[in-house]
């Protein structure tokens, strides 16, 4: 029988740096491992990625296998999915971790079905039963109405880690940790990448904003999803269980019923206030600060009281 | 192009959440009063693409689901929007299910159809949101996927495909057999319309249990599952929000400014 020792995670690039969310696999993952007295391993595939190697190491990682290869620059679901489930092969680790991100939402119930094992998606907490050694793994359902405890009883355990949710680990350059590098082969599948279109909205980026609002204002803007799908804003602004996940400083929820659905998304944010002409609405639980009223006639006002007190 | 598409039927996510309700004893949901349960919302979109290629380019639709007997009313509402034929996988063992029990199942129905070009599903469940169904049922077929998808179009007997990421979209060709999940930016869903509802009526719906699509009780439902719940329960939210209240509007206005300054929020 297989001995599934240690934990892996699958790490992400973005523009050249280790993306936000790879610090919190890191984070996560290298608690789990310290729980089980275990190793880290870190996965690291994409074009031009090796100089990220180190800071995977710097991140808590003990050993480091990289795919460095141009034909992989984009996720692509055949390729990846082949190469993780080679790496689990070759390892056998017991658990395995991904983003709740365009890469995990695809990647992990696929390789998690290749290995013939269990996924939870989508996990805010993660544990060791100390009894019996395996990952209990939390995760909202219902929307955000609920939250369901897992244990998958087949090894790997895998999950994806929501974005926000983990810890980010610290960077410790004095780390040691060994890097490998291994060999890409890209399967013939029915999938063919044509091109990529960005559509970056001009600004703060959601994701790293300090002020969000659901209305047009200072700061970033966010909205539900209807604002979304009825195009009044870009569906990248949509905040949400299935749309970006933010953590402000302050959330101006305007006109929004404060759906589980939406609130998922912004449950990093420190301070959300809501503005909502019926009191009974839902976003009332989660605001620190609310009025009730119609927001077209209390915004022009609250703008420039702000104003008033920011100058002077 | 024939087409299979996958439905459940969950609680409406709609659902206010004060009526909100589990029961800790069987760590299940219960439903709440007078809210009839709804075609999942992506899979509802699911179908909708499915039609959309079938209006351009003729072919067949069916619609397949696995749950108790009330989930015949979401086959009945694809057929309503135009749906060709409707599956029900009904047993006891299939249910309480996790992603890979569940998966398994219509991948065993979809092989006995046979005959498809494309299998469709909403991207994520309104119920459980984990996305994983899809994903196993292309695992279990060997077929190639994408997920999540805006738009599919057919031209050469190839899928024109555009995946959604965080910055925008990839244009992806696929080759068919294939299966795509499916997301709301899409766009709205048709309604049925009283002649559909009403053909929908008149059919009737295949209804398979385990030993149709050759599965033993132990490979699904609850003792195929790989991951098991060990709890479900509503996590407590203590609402400590201020109402801040004023003579007018415009006095609310100041008071809440003046109250986030001194929060040193803003
Ligand atoms: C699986 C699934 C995933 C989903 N994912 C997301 C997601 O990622 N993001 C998301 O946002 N939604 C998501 N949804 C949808 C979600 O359930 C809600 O439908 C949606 O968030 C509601 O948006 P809303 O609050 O803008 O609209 P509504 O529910 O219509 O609420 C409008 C609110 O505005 C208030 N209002 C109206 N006019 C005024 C006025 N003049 N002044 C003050 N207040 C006013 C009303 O009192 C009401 O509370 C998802 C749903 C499902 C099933």
């Amino acid at each position: 029988m297989t001995e599934y020792r240690g934990v892996l995670i699958c790490s992400e690039a973005l523009q050249g740096s280790l993306a936000a969310i790879s610090w919190e696999l890191l984070g996560i993952g290298r608690k789990l491992a310290n729980d089980l007295g275990e190793e880290l391993y870190a996965f690291l595939p994409g074009r031009g990625v090796q100089p990220l190697a180190q800071e995977l190491v710097a991140g808590g990682a003990d050993k480091v296998f990289v795919a460095d290869d141009p034909r992989i620059e984009y996720y692509q679901t055949d390729s990846y999915t082949a190469l993780m489930d080679g790496l689990c092969r070759q390892l056998s680790p017991q658990i395995v971790l991904m983003g709740q991100t365009s890469l995990g939402r695809d990647l992990a119930p696929r390789l998690a079905f290749r290995q013939g094992t269990g996924v939870a998606m989508d996990c805010v907490e993660l544990s060791i039963d100390l009894q019996d050694r395996s990952l209990l793994q939390t995760r909202p359902v219902y929307g955000g109405n609920a939250l369901a405890v897992l244990k998958t009883e087949t090894k790997p355990q895998v999950a994806t880690i929501r974005p926000k949710s983990m810890t980010e680990a610290q960077r410790d350059t004095s780390r040691r940790g060994e890097v490998i590098s291994i060999p890409v082969n890209v399967p013939p599948g029915g999938v063919n990448f044509v091109k990529k279109v960005t559509e970056e909205v001009e600004g703060v980026k959601l994701e790293d904003a300090e002020i969000i609002s659901s209305s047009p204002g200072g700061g970033a803007w966010g909205g539900t999803r209807p604002v979304c799908d009825s195009g009044w804003l870009p569906a990248q602004l949509q905040i949400g269980l299935t749309g970006k996940m933010v953590s402000p400083n302050l959330y101006l929820v305007v006109a929004a019923s404060g759906s589980s659905q939406h609130m998922a998304g912004c449950s990093g944010a420190r301070n959300i206030v809501a503005i909502n002409k019926d009191p009974e609405a839902n976003v009332f639980k989660y605001a620190r600060f609310g009025v009730v009223a119609d927001y077209r006639q209390l915004l022009p006002p609250l703008t420039e009281k702000c104003k008033e007190l920011l100058s002077g | 192009m024939d087409i299979i598409v996958c439905v459940k039927q969950v609680p409406d996510p709609e659902t206010p959440p004060a009526s909100f309700r589990i029961d800790p004893g069987t760590n299940k949901v219960i439903p709440a009063q007078g809210i009839a349960p709804v075609i999942s919302t992506f899979d509802e979109l699911a179908v909708e693409a499915a039609l959309r290629i079938k209006d351009k380019h003729g072919g067949k639709v069916t619609a397949m689901t696995l749950g108790p007997e009330s989930a015949r009313d979401v086959l009945k509402h694809a057929m309503a929007m135009g749906a060709d034929e409707g599956i029900h996988l009904l047993d006891a063992a299939f249910g309480d299910g996790d992603g890979w029990a569940t998966a398994y199942a219509l991948a065993q129905a979809i092989k006995k159809v046979g005959r498809y070009d494309l299998v469709l599903c909403g991207r994520q469940a309104a119920d459980w949101d984990a996305g994983q169904v899809g994903l196993g049922i292309a695992e279990f077929l060997n077929l190639p996927s994408v997920t999540p998808i805006k738009k599919v179009e057919v031209s050469d007997g190839k899928l024109g495909v555009e995946r959604l990421v965080a910055d925008g979209f990839e244009v992806l060709e696929v080759s068919p057999p294939a299966l795509l999940t499916v997301s709301n930016e899409l766009g709205e869903p048709r309604y049925p319309t009283l002649r559909g509802i009403m053909m929908a009526a008149r059919k009737q719906v295949t209804t398979w249990n385990a030993q149709d699509i050759g599965v033993e009780a132990s490979q699904v439902g609850a003792r195929g599952a790989r991951t098991k719940l060990l709890r479900l329960f509503i996590p407590i939210r203590e609402s400590k929000c201020e109402i801040v209240e004023g003579e007018d509007v415009v006095d609310a206005a100041t008071k809440l400014a003046l109250r986030l300054r001194e929060s040193k929020i803003i």
